[in-house]
């Protein structure tokens, strides 16, 4: 029986972690087809296979739109030269891409991909650790990821890797309080940290942005709903901000600091850190589908009719939640083919006045929307007033912590 | 010069939120995408596109009738009316030219020729499409008006030896043409 787990273990392992890494390049090539046609431009659209060097006649040409090109990319990276700049600190140069990209796979354990399988008498849940502390365990080890980058732009012993590697890791540092505090409610309306449990919360009574169905019809939902929304601004945005994606990439912002903290960097280990920076965009995004819209469910009641653990359905969730991923994904390109790059002033401004503010008052409505079946309507008021004089007081004061130019001063 | 105090415009709540704005910029972004899938890209038609983006995709679609007349492409060597070579191996061009692309190997013309009163024509005529420019200072310096810039411009190869055009290979480009150097012929 422990063999079976055991096996089953490897088996998502290895499955899940090739899913990643082939999403990872799905995601380059998107990337780079969604801003091409953004832009009105083609992409690249024409990558073949080069049979000819093998000693064929001609090169192999598939009708699939460039989608060899991560192929090639990825070949590319692997036999270009690992160039390692003279002056720099070798272990530490070493290290950091493993550091970057490590944390970011190892999150993809507790996300659960699907629905789980019966096989025989045992439960197999669909993530690799069904942990307790699910999204916990994804910060903790998330934020494991600022030391690579931040270690990169140290170890490079150059002076615009170096600020990279400080903005980086003064932005990742203010966006985690936002990105904890956020999910509080989320939490507290769940009771529970198991993403596999959450998810199937969702999946019975509505997603937690779409509660049209099971105990989702219920007006303390609907009223959730305010907090909630809030919460999913707030948390995604901080995503963006933790994967340092556009608008935030600032570590990495071409025009300032030539490469960021991976300018001293040349082949596979730049790829690393390239495939770190995705795969977090890839955890990043289920973290939020998961958390959000209903993970790996169908919705809209639908699983309820399925049948359960059999091996068809959880493929189909699996897919399901795949599906939603990618789709989240392309909400990430668009946005970074979108918006344009923050200042690093007004970047510290929304993480810690405006975000770390919305998201502890956040709490609280939440925690009074729960409360109000058990304390009843006047200890609501009560409580809410409060809640709105400390709310005015925070706002006026973090008005006047914005630092904005004054006239003339530029 | 006076100084000239600009105001900062005055943001609405609307404005400040940002949402709004990033959300109308989607749109924007959204319909360049869906416009440019559809091939209905602003300015798609007048830019001959391939149906995606306002992009035309080379080897496929070509821009060669929109060519100015005065294009300057591949240098080439060109015969007269009576195809006779214009070439005398003067020699200039080669030494005019700034990359050092052409080399001339000189050769006498026999002198039971029918030309045998032009002395000599190029025995090899070489030019080194790697190194050439196309500044087309060839053509400018010829006195017998023997070199040419065509319109042509697809150069390939896929060694070195074969980005080296010959003397066939520049007559094969440059073809005949009927021109203003009569000297050698009996018009003059």
């Amino acid at each position: 029986m422990e063999i079976t787990l055991l096996i089953a273990a490897a088996i998502k392992i290895g499955v899940f972690l090739g899913v990643t890494l082939t999403l990872v390049s799905v995601c380059v090539i998107f990337e780079r087809r969604f801003s091409a046609i953004i832009q009105d431009r083609v992409g690249p659209n024409r990558t073949m296979i080069p049979l000819s060097i093998l000693g064929f006649k001609k090169d192999l040409a598939l009708p699939i739109g460039g989608l060899t090109q991560p192929m090639a990319d990825g070949l590319k990276f692997i036999l270009k030269e690992d160039f390692t700049p003279s002056y720099v600190r070798k272990a530490f140069f070493w290290l950091a891409p493993c550091m970057t990209m490590v944390p970011a796979l190892i999150t993809m354990a507790v996300v659960p991909f699907g629905s789980p399988i019966e096989f025989g008498d045992l439960v197999i849940p669909m993530a690799v650790a069904d942990l307790n502390v699910g999204p916990l365990f994804i910060f903790a080890i998330a934020s494991l990821s600022v030391y690579g980058i931040t270690l990169a732009g140290w170890s490079s012993n150059s002076k615009y890797p170096f600020f990279g590697g400080v903005r980086s890791c003064a932005q990742m540092i203010s966006y985690e309080i936002a990105l904890g505090l956020s999910i509080i409610p989320v939490l507290m309306m769940f009771g529970t940290l198991n993403l596999g449990h959450i998810v199937e919360y969702q999946a019975n009574n509505g997603w937690l942005l779409l509660p049209f169905w099971g105990e989702g019809l219920t007006a303390e939902r609907w009223w959730m709903l305010i907090p909630l929304v809030i919460s999913f601004f707030i948390f995604t945005t901080s995503i963006f901000a933790e994967t340092n994606r556009t608008p935030f990439d600032l570590p990495e912002c071409e025009t300032e600091l030539v490469g960021g903290y991976h300018t001293e960097y040349s082949s596979m280990k730049f790829a690393l850190f390239f495939l770190g920076e995705y795969a977090a965009m890839i955890i990043g995004s289920a973290l939020i589908v998961t958390l959000f819209l209903g993970g790996w469910s169908i919705g809209f009641g639908i699983d309820g009719l399925l049948p359960t653990g059999v091996w068809w359905v959880s493929l189909l969730h699996i897919g399901c939640f795949l599906t939603k991923v990618t789709v989240f994904i392309l909400f990430f390109i668009l946005v970074r083919w979108t918006v344009p790059r923050f200042r690093y002033d007004q970047l510290m401004n929304l993480g810690w006045i405006v975000f770390f503010e919305a998201a502890l008052i956040n709490v609280f409505i939440a925690a009074l929307i729960l409360a109000v079946p058990h304390v009843g309507y006047l200890a609501f008021g009560v409580c809410l007033t409060i809640l709105l004089l400390i709310t005015g007081v925070l706002f006026a004061i973090a008005k006047s912590a914005i630092h904005t130019p004054k006239e003339g001063s530029i | 010069m006076a100084t000239i105090k600009v105001k900062r415009p005055k943001l609405s709540v609307g404005e400040k939120v940002y949402f709004g704005s990033i959300f109308k910029g989607m749109i924007v972004t959204l319909r360049h995408a869906f416009k440019s899938i559809a091939g209905r890209s602003r300015g798609a038609d007048e830019l001959n596109s391939s149906g995606l983006g306002i992009t035309m995709q080379y080897p496929e679609q070509k821009w060669d009738d929109e060519l100015p007349e005065y294009y300057r492409g591949t240098p080439a060597l060109v015969t007269d009316e009576l195809d006779r070579e214009r070439c005398v191996s003067c020699q200039l061009c080669e030494f005019i030219c700034p990359p050092k692309a052409i080399k001339i190997t000189p050769g006498e013309i026999p002198s039971n020729d029918e030309w045998a009163k032009v002395e000599k024509r190029p025995q090899e005529f070489d030019i080194d499409m790697i190194r050439c420019i196309y500044c087309g200072m060839c053509e400018e310096v010829c006195p017998e008006q023997a070199i040419y810039l065509r319109p042509d411009y697809i150069v390939t190869g896929t060694s070195r030896k074969e980005m080296v055009h010959g003397k066939h290979r520049l007559y094969e480009i440059g073809g005949k043409r009927i021109g203003l150097v009569n000297k050698w012929n009996e018009l003059k």
